[in-house]
């Protein structure tokens, strides 16, 4: 018995667990979800699908996980930033023009316009959380909603698109990688933040702040530029993110680039064992749930539910996490388990 | 030896002086519309009646934004659940055939189940606000679409002719250049929202209920320890809100005849930005209907300054409705550090 | 119900899980009197208070009020007002955002034709103030008014909502002095009028100034029942420690030899920070332990904070082994060689989720910088260390410091900041909620860290534990430096003389 307690008190196991509920769903509704076909050097299945598409998701999820880690919120213009900075990349590479079929500017000018956008969305939100304390929430409300309204402006109401061959590359496949280039990038995010997180003290820092920010300050830490950093740097990844959604479709769609994205990072982030109320974190566990995420929209689409219908069962998912994250919960469930002893009444915190 | 009364610190009421800047702020931005575009008829009074028709269903879930707000919370929920009672009004009474008193009636308990589903996971389990209505968004656009991806516009009679309904009011008229008295005109829906401001306001005011909404707002650990049943006040609060966006989402389907997906997306940023500029902390504790009112009074003539102007696009008045919200709370915050500062 | 009696508890006893926090514990409160509560801790204090409001429940035992019949279990705060014993905690649970005369009436508004009758409302609560003589203005908001004031507000609820018995759980923590006194005056008042007061507290002279008697609980029992006319402090003090005060009065005599070096390591010049603490001067040698002294409120906490950064100093100069500095930030502090154990533990010590080890490097980690990881090789030897110096009791250095207890907690933030190697030690109340052996075992730390020549300022609200380790005491009062005593000045009346201060 106490074996299967250890198993459970690891950390990822949660997660983990998570995604083998979903993957066995999957399994059930498509015999053949795991089959992977290799053709020309290059791997096909469904699941290769689910781990190709689910690469912005997980780019977001790190970046949402360092938030929530700091702060204690979320942030909710990822999504409406992915969108800005698409619009931004896309029309310094047409030059302006609704569609182009080569390069007005030069392609690293494009995407940095692009990242430095994000980045100063990234800045607006922290400086709003970390110097001016108000909560994330609200704060990132404000580019939730203006955010689309300005990448449309940039884009002047129309979809822009740069048809070039060059710019695809990073939303599809390339000759001699077995998985399309989105993957890899989400592991190089990936990777790039394991090793400036265990590299540096800046995990340590960030958890400390998340899980009291008088302390930390106290010791050394400087809590609002910490916190101000994950901002930036969710800024950046949403970016990033964007960039590779552009690359996909070769354009920038204000309005769909990045669309429901926010609740989809927040789940990933619940899903992989992070409270939503801050402090200690595993980026690991976020992008396993980026993945389970991926994979229940995968089943969903499966099962012909449309594209506008499918946050209903994702909504119903959150709800289940947070819910079983809830220590009310735990309590009230604890209430009717037999043989436990009522737990003292301790309403007076 | 009696105890001398305390110097009461010299406390900048911030919030009744954003509230002010508020007001002032409605009638100077009228007034410079009424200069600005007087030969295109900004200044007749239909105008002036227009910005509450237009916005009659927003007066309404901006209360009970209001309300929520003043208990800590938020209910970003409110557009998706606008969306889905239109198209279940919709729905109803074209694909079922039900009548339209009786499906306003289940729409109506739908916004009340909706509102307790969410009160309790946020009252009960104690789970971020926000977190819960943005799952309740979700859920509720994502059960749009269920309903129907398709537009269904509503043919019953019933509900036509309540739609089209006038009240014309005696006076204030002007002659057109057919030589025809034109005499303005509101719908039901203005004075039903009129209606269920002044109901909310009464209710803040002069109910237990009301009282210990602000009381959980101010400080839920005393208002638990005064013996207020927190859960319960939280609770009700987010029924109350889910009901009246029931009602908004009620009359602007009376607005817009039909139900579809894409209805009110972005609502609940103006039900918030109206709270806000109404005087209403992010941090609880302080909020009033009527500020509420003249943040939304403020949205409408934003919308028609932009309708007038022609030439703007209308992603403009959201992104000024989002300006004016980062200024507000930015001074909002700004006073509360003031207020701490001069504490000690 | 013997005459004169409002409440007796007969035989309570209460366990959490492994610990006897109440073993067969006896209370008796009279009509008309203020009885003091009071016990080291751990002592059964608060779980007494516990049980008899409702708050937890209790085992075995009885409760008794005066006006009812039979035993009474109260199973929530709400049914124990409701049997007339009222609550009013440290931090005060008024609504800051209401009036006055709300807060005086929540949940139970005047009404009429089921609308709340606000002018009503004013009219009764500006009667009950009047009656226990608190003047202020009823419309306005509570938080517009001191702590103190609203203190004395929670306490005028409470007593009209029921007056039988008050408890008054550490009411006089924020108060300074005058503040203290008004509030002694509304005590009074009400004790006069036949209210039975429970006043828990740890200060000493408080108990003596205004209660009738006193009940002394320690490790879960009581230790017994005394009018406070029959029991000097002296007696009072060793019943709460169960010891001989003798025993402890010994260590100073050893440190009375300490030579302390001319070599100044931080001066301070008219160093001030607005609101808390008048521009001070202080000296600090190497080597040398300083006691800061004053009632609470007197602004020891706060001057430290000056100096360490914590709260910023806004008027004066600080200088810092000879050479001037402006210190924006505690990290600025710290590179200079400072290091700052807070007052309080939970809020501004321990980061809770975070293991042992991380909450003992970070201090460290925090001076290297973000990007100069100390090694995990360095981290288990620091951490190990410690543990082994101070003798932290823990499963092992991964063991969230959560799980520690209050003792081992503090004995983690010391080693944090014994790991800085710090030129000047700062310590605010570094014992306190600490039992005795590790008391004395921090205070023979400071003694031996000041010899081989840290310098520490040293704050604690038990003077006796300042004499045997300071070697010169800063005196404090209202928020201001009024004076200093010298190694020969250091004994008790000389010290209670200065923080008393005039002729008083």
């Amino acid at each position: 018995m106490s074996k299967l307690k250890k198993l459970t008190q690891y950390r990822l196991f949660l997660p983990l667990l998570c995604l083998a509920l979903v993957l066995l769903v999957n399994l059930i509704t498509t015999p053949d979800f795991f089959a992977i076909s290799v053709r020309d050097g290059m791997l096909y299945g469904y699941i290769i699908d689910v781990i190709n598409r689910a690469s912005e998701l997980v780019i977001l999820a790190v970046g949402m996980t360092l938030m929530v880690a700091a702060s204690g919120g979320t942030d909710i213009s990822v999504g409406a930033v992915m969108a800005v900075a698409a619009a931004v990349v896309c029309n310094v590479l047409s030059g302006g023009q609704q569609s182009v079929n080569e390069y007005s500017n030069p392609y690293l000018l494009g995407i940095l316009a692009g990242i430095a956008v994000a980045a100063l969305c990234g800045c607006f939100n922290g400086f709003l959380v970390a110097k001016l304390k108000i909560q994330p929430m609200i704060a990132t409300l404000i580019l939730f909603t203006a955010g689309r309204g300005i990448a449309q402006l940039i884009t002047r109401g129309q979809i822009t698109y740069v048809r070039v061959d060059q710019y695809k590359v990073l939303g599809s496949s390339i000759k001699g990688l077995p998985l399309p280039v989105p993957f890899f990038m989400a592991m190089l995010v990936v990777i790039i933040c394991v090793l400036i997180l265990k590299r540096t003290a800046l995990g340590l820092c960030i958890e400390s702040v998340g899980i009291n920010a008088k302390s930390s300050r106290l010791v050394g830490l400087n809590s609002s530029r910490i916190i101000f950093l994950t901002y930036l740097f969710g800024g950046i990844l949403a970016g990033i993110a964007g960039l590779v959604a552009s690359s996909r479709i070769y354009s920038a769609d204000a309005n769909n680039i990045g669309l429901n994205m926010e609740l989809d990072a927040i789940l990933s982030v619940a899903l992989g064992g992070n409270s939503l109320g801050g402090g200690k974190f595993s980026l690991m566990g976020s992008v396993i749930g980026a993945y389970t995420i991926q994979a229940l929209t995968t089943t969903l689409y499966a099962m012909h539910v449309s594209s506008d219908q499918v946050p209903v069962y994702k909504a119903i998912v959150v709800v289940i996490i947070v819910s079983l994250q809830s220590p009310q919960l735990k309590k009230g469930i604890s209430k009717y388990m037999p043989g436990k002893k009522a737990v003292s009444r301790n309403e007076v915190a | 030896m009696s105890t001398k009364p305390n110097k009461t610190k010299r406390k900048i009421d911030g919030n009744s002086f954003l509230l002010l800047i508020t007001i002032v702020l409605f009638f100077v931005m009228y007034i410079g519309g009424m200069i600005i575009f007087s030969d295109q008829g900004f200044g007749k009074v239909q105008n002036f009646l227009n910005l509450f028709i237009s916005n009659a269903g927003l007066i309404v879930i901006a209360a009970g934004m209001t309300v929520v707000m003043i208990t800590g919370g938020i209910d970003i929920s409110v557009g998706s659940v606008v969306a889905l009672t239109c198209m279940l009004l919709a729905w109803l009474t074209e694909v079922k055939g039900i009548g339209a008193v009786p499906a306003t009636i289940l729409v109506l308990v739908m916004g009340v189940v909706f509102g307790l589903v969410q009160g309790f996971l946020v009252a009960y389990l104690n789970i971020q606000p926000f977190i819960v209505t943005l799952a309740g968004m979700f859920f509720a656009r994502g059960m749009t679409a269920i309903v129907s991806t398709d537009m269904i516009s509503i043919t019953n009679e019933t509900f036509l002719s309540w739609a089209k309904f006038k009240i014309y009011f005696p006076f204030g008229g002007y002659v057109n250049r057919k030589g025809v008295m034109i005499y303005p005109y509101i719908y039901p829906s203005v004075v039903i929202a009129l209606i269920v401001l002044v109901f909310v306001f009464i209710m803040l005011r002069y109910t237990k209920f009301g009282r210990s909404i602000y009381a959980v707002g101010g400080n839920e650990q005393s208002a638990l320890m005064m013996g207020l049943n927190v859960r319960r006040t939280k609770l009700k609060a987010y029924v109350l809100s889910s009901t009246l966006c029931g009602l908004g989402g009620f009359l602007f389907c009376l607005n817009t005849c039909a139900g579809f997906v894409e209805q009110a997306k972005g609502l609940e940023m103006d039900a918030i930005a109206s709270a806000v500029i109404g005087g209403t902390l992010l941090t609880g504790g302080v909020g009033n209907v009527f500020g509420s009112l003249f943040g939304v009074l403020i949205k409408g003539t934003i919308e028609a300054f932009i309708t007038f102007q022609g030439t703007l696009s209308s992603w403009w008045t959201r992104i000024t409705i989002a300006a004016l919200l980062c200024f507000f709370i930015v001074m909002q915050s700004v006073f509360s550090a003031m207020k701490e500062k001069n504490k000690h | 119900m013997e005459s004169g009696v409002v409440l007796t508890m007969r035989n309570i006893y209460k366990t959490f899980p492994g610990v006897k926090a109440l073993q067969n514990v006896d209370f008796t409160l009279k009509k008309g009197e203020i009885h003091a509560l009071m016990g080291e801790n751990g002592a059964g204090k608060s779980t007494l208070i516990k049980v008899l409001t409702g708050v937890d429940e209790f085992e075995a035992g009885e409760i008794r009020i005066d006006g009812k019949d039979g035993a009474i279990i109260n199973r929530s705060p709400q049914e124990a007002q409701m049997n007339g014993i009222s609550t009013v905690y440290q931090e005060v649970n008024l609504c800051p955002n209401l009036s006055v005369a709300e807060n005086l009436y929540i949940g139970r508004e005047p009404r009429k034709g089921g609308f709340i009758d606000w002018a009503t409302m004013r009219k009764k609560a500006s009667e009950l103030l009047e009656d226990l003589d608190i003047q202020v203005d009823v419309t306005k908001a509570v938080e517009n008014y001191s702590i103190a004031i609203q203190q004395m507000l929670a306490i005028a609820r409470a007593v009209d909502m029921s007056a039988k018995v008050l408890i008054l759980d550490e009411p006089t923590s924020s108060l300074d002095d005058e503040e203290v006194e008004k509030l002694f005056v509304l005590m009074r008042r009400l004790r006069n009028q036949g209210v039975g007061i429970i006043f828990v507290t740890h200060f000493l002279e408080q108990v003596y100034e205004v209660c009738d008697r006193i009940t002394v609980l320690r490790n879960g029992t009581l230790v017994g029942e005394y009018k406070v006319e029959d029991l000097p402090r002296v007696q009072l003090v060793a019943k709460m420690m169960g010891k001989d005060f003798d025993d402890l009065a010994a260590l100073k005599k050893e440190g009375e030899d300490t030579k302390v070096s001319d070599e100044v390591i931080i001066e301070a010049k008219m160093l001030g920070h607005k609101g808390t603490i008048r521009p001070f001067n202080l000296t600090v040698h190497k080597g040398e332990v300083i006691g800061l002294t004053g009632l609470l409120g007197s602004g020891r906490s706060e001057l430290v904070r000056a100096i360490y950064g914590a709260d910023k100093a806004d008027e004066g100069e600080l200088f810092v082994k000879g050479k001037k500095l402006q210190i924006n930030l505690p990290i600025d502090a710290m590179m200079n060689g400072m290091a700052y154990l807070p007052e309080n533990r939970k809020e501004e010590g321990i980061i809770a989720d975070l293991s042992v080890r991380e909450n003992i490097i970070i201090a460290l980690q925090a001076k290297r910088g973000m990007f100069k990881l100390l090694s995990q090789k360095e981290q288990e030897e620091f951490t190990d260390k410690y543990i082994e110096l101070l003798q932290i009791k823990t499963a092992d250095r991964e063991t969230p410091v959560r799980q520690l207890s209050g003792g081992n907690q503090q004995k983690v933030i010391l080693g944090r900041w014994l790991l800085t190697n710090p030129d000047f030690l700062i310590l605010d109340e570094p014992t306190r909620g600490i039992d005795i052996g590790t008391k004395t075992e921090i205070q023979k730390l400071v003694l031996e860290l000041a010899r081989q020549g840290m310098s520490v300022i040293f704050i604690s609200s038990e003077v006796e534990e300042m004499l045997r380790t300071c070697s010169r005491m800063a005196v404090l009062r209202d928020g201001m430096k009024v004076g200093e005593l010298k190694e020969s000045e250091l004994n008790q009346s000389s010290i209670m003389k200065a923080i008393a201060g005039g002729a008083e």
